[in-house]
């Protein structure tokens, strides 16, 4: 405890465990370093520093966890900060899934800003802020806190969304993305002010001793808070009928943006939603579950039909996007449930293994868009095989797990999630999950068989791969093999990954 | 049946069900490591592995003990075991066969087409789908035959769209989402008897031994039927069965010809089998329960793709079609419950998994030729021909179910077994013998008979069959007299376990078949 002595008041400061927010602080300081040396050496720094920094920075980030994780085992995990931050395993299995999304992105996005003229660091100082906003929401145990996380990652993201300066489509994606932002966050706030009205804390685990202890009925406030907290984050991972920025957004937004932000807000805005209402408002799962049941329900049926009738892949993706939300958020609907301990670590396994195959799905779509970053049709797809057979098997692995076939980690996830809601007797959103599946195995497969059989276009532009993005390639398409070949390891780290 | 539990567990000597699905998954591997120059090289390593895996599944079918009705060959290690999932494989006498059936029918699928088209990524994809299907028929696992139920379809999709043709990218899309459609209830379906047996008995698992006994011990009535409802969808789709068969006369007809040939072969057993291994092994009083309706479908789809195949003017539509007959007396015979009923089911899975791929190969071969497929383009082959038409009337008599060749025996027991315990249907179901005739007699006269139209056209000029071609057919035309002829050595293996199934759904259910049903060891 430290205490700074002032001559009238004595201000109390929280004890800082360093520990358990290492991985944000990581992020941060990275971020501060590169912005600091980046604007007064000018062009002076040698090439590969920003993307080195970055890597180096996430690496660290998630080789920090290891202590933390050796608590959580042995059953020391614990609040610090004044009870607002909370280090679980849960906390833990985010930082690792944020970081290896900001490693990738990393990968993926140098290529991309040397090929578009963009130079300049801030775009990975974009990255490392809006990531280390993803893990203080991961880990928050106080709304407010959630809140401030939820900011630093979206600000960060609307600035990324507009960075490609040159193309018009880029500053509107940003702008939708604000001012829909913005909306959205506002409504969160509100709900915020709600519970807390309704409950005298905005603590997590303070509202779950205070829920806990009392039986509350027609309590309109605390209802009324958590539809505004559903609908806040419900924005933050697309689902419908929250969804519609991200169509336009996902196109406008440069493309590896496109891909750091499906993984990241995504992965964030779930771990948010897990924890406020699995963790905080757990005791009070037969109010929120039906409003649950049917936002999984809407969010994947609609994703995947109006992904069918899209031309543009990048729209398709974020039409797809909205559909994988849909089958996470199965898995929050399970944990409704007083058994439903596996729909936490089915969304978990989830979120992990989307984002190896979303990112991996937007190394390719980085790659094909070209010079200009424009050549989205499903057109420029068409002959992809002839010209580059590696790049072509390795897009078809991603959307074959994006549809779920097994030997891929995308059928483990699917298992997963399914595997929760049928342990907990949903079956009926379980059987929507598995059709669903089969209208979302269409549009893939149409995207594969374009590149297999249609002939190439006329203009049909250069395809060049670039080192980062090669690795990024590999790093992807082993992860989603093996996540669905050997996915023992990381089933089990889901299962331990618990909420506290 | 009550041992295999026991018998799952012990692990002996070399895991050879688990080498049928590696040996060709990494030949896969190899073949697409090779370089696209040589060939050669990647025709000889997918053919020595196809045949290396038949040789194998060939060793298993004689060190096969046919006394034993339980699986054989076990091994069980787990997998995902913090889901209760695990690597468990084995045959029995109803899985040994088609075991090797696809063992014998990779090497001639890989061999006999001659696909010059980019060889490298057929005969990967050829061989993962190997892979696939030996794995679907050794699955004891429910999750790990949902794995290779569906992943199978992968392969086949990128065969038929990528090697086919006429309309194959349609047809190849149909034929994924018809069966991944059909499956996706199963899953739930599966999770579902998962979790109601642990609910009530704290286990999860997924080893089909463990849940044999769920239905009866676990789960209501009205549970046990929605589930074989579910399960039974998805096999219905697969095998296919009016009016689900939709998809199967594009996907065969647009299919290469080692796409048809596996397709016909094994493929659609994967149903027939799917029926007899989890619909009506785990959930018997509900398999009773549906009986009339699967063998009403089944009688159906016997007239119907009877008559259909008389209308088709493509030879090859007219087999896909002849299919469809063939599939209904198999999930007649299985739905018969009787002993006869469904070891002539398995045989004929069996006879057609043979006949049935050697049509299509020579239709196959025409094609090359003539580049038709239409029986009135086609005219006098025999006398072009005369090797190749001297072979089509021995494949097409046995697909007939002429006495004397395979296509007779299984038919024959069919329609003894279903006439015992479900009699107007096994009459009705006769009468598409007399169909089977008709179509395929008169496509036989229309396309080799006569004289052709001029002494020099493409017919007249037709080549016959090269030592290659004929080396192909032979193992086939062998299993088509051998089988026809003694077709012993594959029933009294067949037959301890099918009793050994008729006995756990009478343990079930207190159904007892007829006497003279189960009979079907004595008129050998």
């Amino acid at each position: 405890m430290m205490l700074v002595a002032q001559a009238e008041s004595t201000l109390v400061l929280p004890h800082v465990d360093w520990v358990s927010v290492a991985p944000a602080t990581i992020l941060i300081g990275a971020a501060f370093v590169l912005l600091v040396a980046g604007s007064l050496l000018r062009g002076r720094l040698p090439k590969p520093t920003n993307i080195t920094v970055t890597i180096a920075a996430a690496v660290a980030a998630m080789f920090s966890t290891i202590p933390l994780w050796e608590r959580v085992r042995e059953g020391r995990a614990a609040a610090t900060l004044a009870d607002a931050v909370q280090v679980d395993g849960f906390g833990v299995f985010f930082v690792i899934t944020i970081c290896s999304a900001l490693v990738l992105s990393a990968l993926i996005g140098e290529g991309f800003f040397v090929r578009e003229n963009l130079p300049g660091p801030e775009y990975n100082v974009l990255m490392l802020l809006s990531a280390s906003g993803g893990i203080i929401m991961a880990t928050a145990n106080d709304l407010i806190v959630l809140f401030l996380g939820l900011e630093i990652l979206s600000i960060a993201l609307y600035v990324l969304a507009g960075s490609n300066v040159r193309k018009v489509e880029s500053q509107e994606s940003a702008l939708k993305y604000f001012v829909l932002g913005a909306f959205s966050s506002a409504v969160l706030l509100y709900g915020i002010a709600l519970v807390y009205g309704a409950v005298g804390t905005t603590n997590l685990s303070g509202i779950s001793t205070y829920l806990g202890d009392r039986v509350i009925f027609g309590n309109s406030l605390l209802v009324g808070g958590m539809v505004l907290l559903l609908v806040g984050l419900g924005f933050k991972v697309a689902a419908v009928p929250f969804h519609m920025w991200t169509p336009d957004v996902y196109q406008g937004a440069p493309s590896p943006i496109t891909g750091f932000m499906a993984a990241t807000a995504k992965a964030a805005g779930f771990a948010a939603l897990l924890r406020v209402f699995v963790s905080a408002l757990g005791s009070r799962g037969t109010d929120w579950q039906p409003v649950v049941w049917v936002l999984a329900v809407i969010t994947m049926v609609v994703g995947a039909i109006l992904a069918v009738v899209q031309s543009d892949v990048k729209r398709m993706m974020a039409y797809s996007s909205i559909s994988h939300a849909g089958f996470i958020m199965i898995g929050l609907e399970a944990a409704s449930h007083r058994t439903g301990a596996s729909g936490v670590s089915g969304s978990l396994f989830y979120l992990l293994a989307y984002t190896f195959i979303v990112l991996g799905t937007f190394a390719v779509i980085t790659i094909v868009g070209g010079q200009g970053d424009s050549a989205h049709r499903l057109d420029d797809y068409n002959g992809l095989a002839r010209r580059k057979p590696a790049l072509a098997l390795a897009f078809t692995l991603f959307l074959l797990a994006q549809a779920g076939i097994p030997a891929t980690s995308g059928f483990i996830a699917k298992f997963g999630v399914i595997n929760a809601a049928v342990q907990v007797h949903s079956y009926a959103i379980a059987i929507v999950a598995m059709l669903t599946g089969v209208i979302t195995a269409s549009f893939y497969l149409r995207l594969i068989m374009r590149m297999y059989t249609a002939e190439p276009g006329e203009g049909a532009v250069a395809v060049r791969i670039p080192m980062g993005a090669t690795i990024a390639l590999v790093l992807c398409s082993a992860a989603t093999l093996v996540g669905g070949l050997l996915p023992q390891v990381v089933v089990e780290f889901a299962q331990k990954a618990t909420l506290r | 049946m009550m041992m295999s539990g026991t018998l799952a567990e012990a692990t002996s000597g070399t895991p050879i069900l688990t080498l049928l699905v590696a040996v060709p998954l990494l030949a896969a591997v190899v073949v697409l490591l090779l370089p696209r120059s040589r060939q050669e090289v990647v025709k000889l390593v997918a053919l020595l592995a196809s045949v290396g895996t038949g040789a194998l599944s060939v060793w298993m079918l004689l060190a096969f003990d046919k006394h034993e009705a339980g699986y054989q060959f076990s091994s069980m290690h787990p997998w995902i075991s913090s889901l209760g999932i695990s690597w468990n494989v084995g045959v029995d006498g109803i899985s040994l066969l088609l075991v090797v059936l696809t063992g014998v029918l990779f090497p001639v699928a890989i061999l006999g087409p001659d696909e010059n088209k980019d060889v490298k990524a057929y005969l990967a994809w050829l061989l993962v789908l190997e892979a696939g299907v030996m794995g679907v028929f050794i699955s004891l696992d429910l999750f790990l035959f949902f794995v290779f139920f569906e992943v199978v379809l992968v392969p086949m999709y990128f065969l038929i769209n990528g090697w086919g043709h006429g309309n194959n990218t349609y047809s190849a899309m149909k034929f994924f989402l018809y069966t991944m459609f059909g499956s996706s209830l199963m899953l739930v379906a599966s999770l579902a008897l998962v979790f109601l047996y642990r609910d009530k008995t704290g286990i999860t698992t997924f080893d089909i031994n463990v849940l044999q006994h769920a239905a009866q011990d676990v789960l209501t009535r009205t549970q046990g039927r929605w589930l074989f409802a579910a399960f039974a969808l998805a096999f219905a789709v697969k095998v296919p069965v009016f009016p689900l068969h939709t998809w199967l006369p594009d996907a065969h007809t647009d299919a290469p010809t080692a796409g048809s040939v596996i397709l016909a072969g094994v493929m659609l057993k994967m149903g027939t089998y799917g029926f007899i291994r989890f619909a009506i092994f785990l959930f018997p009083e509900a398999a009773r329960w549906f009986a009339p309706v699967l063998l009403t479908v089944g009688v159906i789809g016997i007239i119907y793709g009877a008559l259909a195949a008389i209308a088709q003017k493509d030879l090859k539509r007219l087999v896909a079609y002849s299919s469809v007959a063939h599939l209904g007396f198999i999930v007649m015979g299985i739905f018969a419950f009787s002993t006869q009923g469904l070891t002539g089911g398995v045989l004929q899975m069996i006879n057609h998994g043979v006949s049935t791929p050697a049509l299509f190969l020579l239709i196959g071969w025409i094609y090359e030729r003539r580049h038709t497929r239409e029986i009135s383009e086609l005219r006098g082959l025999q006398k072009s021909a005369p090797v190749m038409a001297g072979i089509f009337t021995i494949v097409m008599l046995s697909s007939i179910g002429v006495p004397g060749l395979n296509g007779f025996a299984g038919e024959f027991l069919i329609l003894i077994g279903t006439f015992v315990t479900r009699r107007w249907w096994a009459v009705v179901a006769a009468s598409g013998v007399i169909l089977a005739a008709i179509y395929l007699l008169w496509a036989y006269q229309r396309s080799f008979h006569g004289e052709p139209a001029a002494p020099d056209d493409a017919n007249a000029r037709m080549a016959d069959l090269t030592l290659r071609e004929r080396l192909v057919m032979a193992p086939l035309l062998l299993l088509i007299v051998g089988m026809g002829v003694y077709p012993k050595p594959a029933l009294e293996r067949i037959e301890p376990s099918v009793k050994a199934l008729l006995q756990h759904v009478s343990d079930s259910t207190g159904y007892t078949q007829p006497a003279v049903a189960a009979g079907a060891g004595d008129q050998k």
